[in-house]
């Protein structure tokens, strides 16, 4: 369409996406109850650097907490949050055959959201929210793809059913932990579940960041499949590939990713819905492209919605919310102008 | 002979759908898969390129037993087309057409300049090359079809497998589509295995005719062997009368049901 006729045109805009995310987290450093110049934030930064590369210790201001221990982390952790919401959205959106589906349709939130619950309430594992948010969000997955194997085969049908059934059961069981927690602690995990970035630190970022980033690029490299695999199995199959395996494999590394987004961020909605529709009205429904400019949108979305979460009142939004208020509009829009001559 | 299918049967559990089918194909040749509705047609296309596992029979491609390929090698033998439908993600005709390339590679390749060119031809070929940048969900469905062939032939294969090609098109798109599929076939040697639903177009294109009633093939023949009162009769069990007009036969359904 539009996009393809202009090619030269193209190199500009999509360098200028993969470029947006890094520039709206400069510009973010420095927006907050304290305004800080970019030209500190470089300061900071560099000062920061060049203390832990070289060993020895400098002198640490106020400007440099809040943009190396505060701001830094919960900016990147929104970005890669962003992006693997984004990512997973346009991958599940695939498998399944339906430019409506949700990351979250395998019960992953669900799963995550008991995990998390677990926790909060009853101190599992130490109480360590991420890892058991993680666990179940894995453990949802894995069973909702049990539940829809049959006879070797793992039909898309089975898999939507399967993610109604466990969604459905953790979101039960969720209840039945606020039900016999005491105030606070509900409090606690309603919160969690409504999702923020309130918590990010080097040392959570340091442990998802590589899996999503492995998984990104692994997904990438898969985006040429994941066309084929957007086919009916029927014509997938008669194309040569080995549906069953190839979808297994692509889903390992949604879940892989949506779990390690989960579990530091909690349930954020829309943004795997909203972003891969943008981009596939905007340039193209093909993945190659699909997935590496909702990678960058993703991203540069969520730092913006965090930024409205933690600046706008007194008090700090619930990220989902914003996610819902900002990317609802924008979404009927989209539809109302563009959904009739595409997707009729 | 390009492809033979021997004793065929295929089944969903316990039901069978397909019983000891036989037939051969030869190269050059349309072979039109004729017959009522829940015949078995569909499913016995869908057994020639293993996207369904028969119970039982074998099928030989170009000389090989099938179970001793794997899909990849399958697919670039035969060529699906699938009855024209609309997917859920409006691709561009060219890479939906490139998708047809997907035979010949690895899991993490992406379209080379060479299959490009090779999609690029396949709509050339078909005669809709100025289609390249359009939205695939855009067309009508006559134009989609012909995509759906484009991209069988950029699989580079010896044999296509179509499934009622002509399924919701109007009077002229279906001539349309079978007359671009009966040129493809012949000036590329191509042989093709297609299902169809009305006996008069099946007249006009096909070579053979495989005329097939309750789970099995009645009889395979040259069109005016197949298409006759007699047959069609006991086959889709109406009152059929054929006439001969220009030379051509026209078979139709008497009175009122």
């Amino acid at each position: 369409m539009i996009a393809y006729k202009a090619a030269l045109f193209r190199i500009p805009v999509y360098a200028f996406i993969f470029f947006l995310p890094f520039a709206i987290a400069v510009f973010s450093a420095g927006i907050g109850y304290l305004k800080i110049s970019p030209e500190e934030i470089a300061r900071s930064v560099v000062k920061q650097l060049h203390s832990s590369i070289f060993g020895y210790s400098v002198e640490t201001t106020t400007t440099d907490v809040i943009v190396f221990q505060i701001r830094l982390p919960r900016i990147i952790l929104a970005g890669i949050v962003g992006c693997s919401l984004a990512v997973c959205g346009a991958v599940l959106q695939s498998l399944f055959k339906n430019p409506l589906v949700e990351p979250y349709i395998l019960g992953i939130s669900s799963g995550a959201a008991f995990g998390a619950a677990l926790a909060i309430g009853f101190g599992f594992l130490g109480g360590s929210v991420q890892l058991l948010a993680f666990l179940f969000g894995m453990i949802s997955v894995f069973l909702a793809y049990s539940m829809a194997k049959s006879g070797g085969e793992v039909p898309v049908v089975n898999l939507v059913l399967a993610g109604i059934i466990v969604s459905a059961l953790f979101t039960a069981l969720t209840s039945l932990v606020k039900f016999f927690v005491d105030p606070h602690q509900l409090a606690g995990i309603v919160y969690w579940i409504m999702g923020s970035f309130s918590y990010a630190s080097w040392s959570s970022l340091a442990i998802v960041t590589p899996p999503i980033i492995a998984c990104l690029l692994l997904i990438m490299a898969l985006s040429w499949r994941l066309n084929v695999l957007s086919l009916s199995d029927e014509e997938a199959k008669a194309l040569g590939i080995n549906v069953n395996r190839d979808r297994f494999i692509v889903l390992c590394l949604a879940t892989l990713m949506t779990a390690c987004a989960v579990s530091v961020s909690g349930i954020i909605g829309w943004v795997g819905l909203l972003i891969p529709h943008i981009v596939r009205l905007a340039f193209s429904s093909d993945n190659r492209i699909v997935i590496p400019i909702s990678a960058s949108l993703g991203a540069s979305f969520m730092i913006v919605a965090d930024n409205i979460a933690r600046t706008a009142f007194s008090f700090e939004l619930p990220i989902s919310v914003l996610t819902t208020v900002l990317g609802a509009p924008v979404f009927m829009l989209l539809v109302r102008r563009r959904a009739k001559k595409v997707w009729s | 002979m390009v492809l033979k299918v021997e004793n065929l049967s295929f089944g969903y559990g316990k039901r069978l759908v397909l019983q000891g089918v036989e037939f051969e194909l030869n190269r050059g040749e349309i072979l039109v898969l004729l017959g009522p509705n829940g015949c078995g047609k569909t499913t016995l296309l869908k057994c020639i390129n293993r996207i369904l596992q028969p119970n039982d029979g074998i099928v030989i491609i170009e000389g090989r037993n099938y179970f001793e390929m794997s899909e990849r090698e399958i697919a670039q033998s035969i060529g699906y087309v699938p009855q024209e439908h609309k997917p859920p993600f409006p691709y561009r005709v060219l890479d939906f057409v490139l998708l047809g390339r997907t035979p010949h590679m690895g899991i993490f390749s992406s379209p080379s300049d060479e299959d490009r060119m090779i999609a690029l031809e396949s709509l050339r070929a078909v005669g809709i090359e100025h289609f390249a940048d359009r939205a695939y969900t855009e067309l009508s469905g006559g134009e989609r079809q012909l995509v759906l062939l484009a991209r069988a032939i950029a699989t580079d294969s010896k044999i296509l497998l179509l499934d009622e090609p002509t399924a919701h098109l109007d009077f002229r798109n279906a001539h349309k589509v079978l007359a671009t599929i009966k040129r493809i076939v012949k000036e590329r040697s191509l042989s093709a295995v297609m299902t169809l639903h009305d006996p008069n177009l099946a007249y006009r294109y096909a070579d053979r005719i495989a005329l097939i009633s309750k789970r099995r093939i009645l009889k395979v023949g040259l069109p005016h062997e197949i298409i006759t009162e007699s047959l069609l009769k006991e086959v889709y069990e109406v009152d059929v009368k054929v006439m001969v007009f220009d030379g051509l036969r026209f078979a139709f359904v008497e009175g009122i049901l």
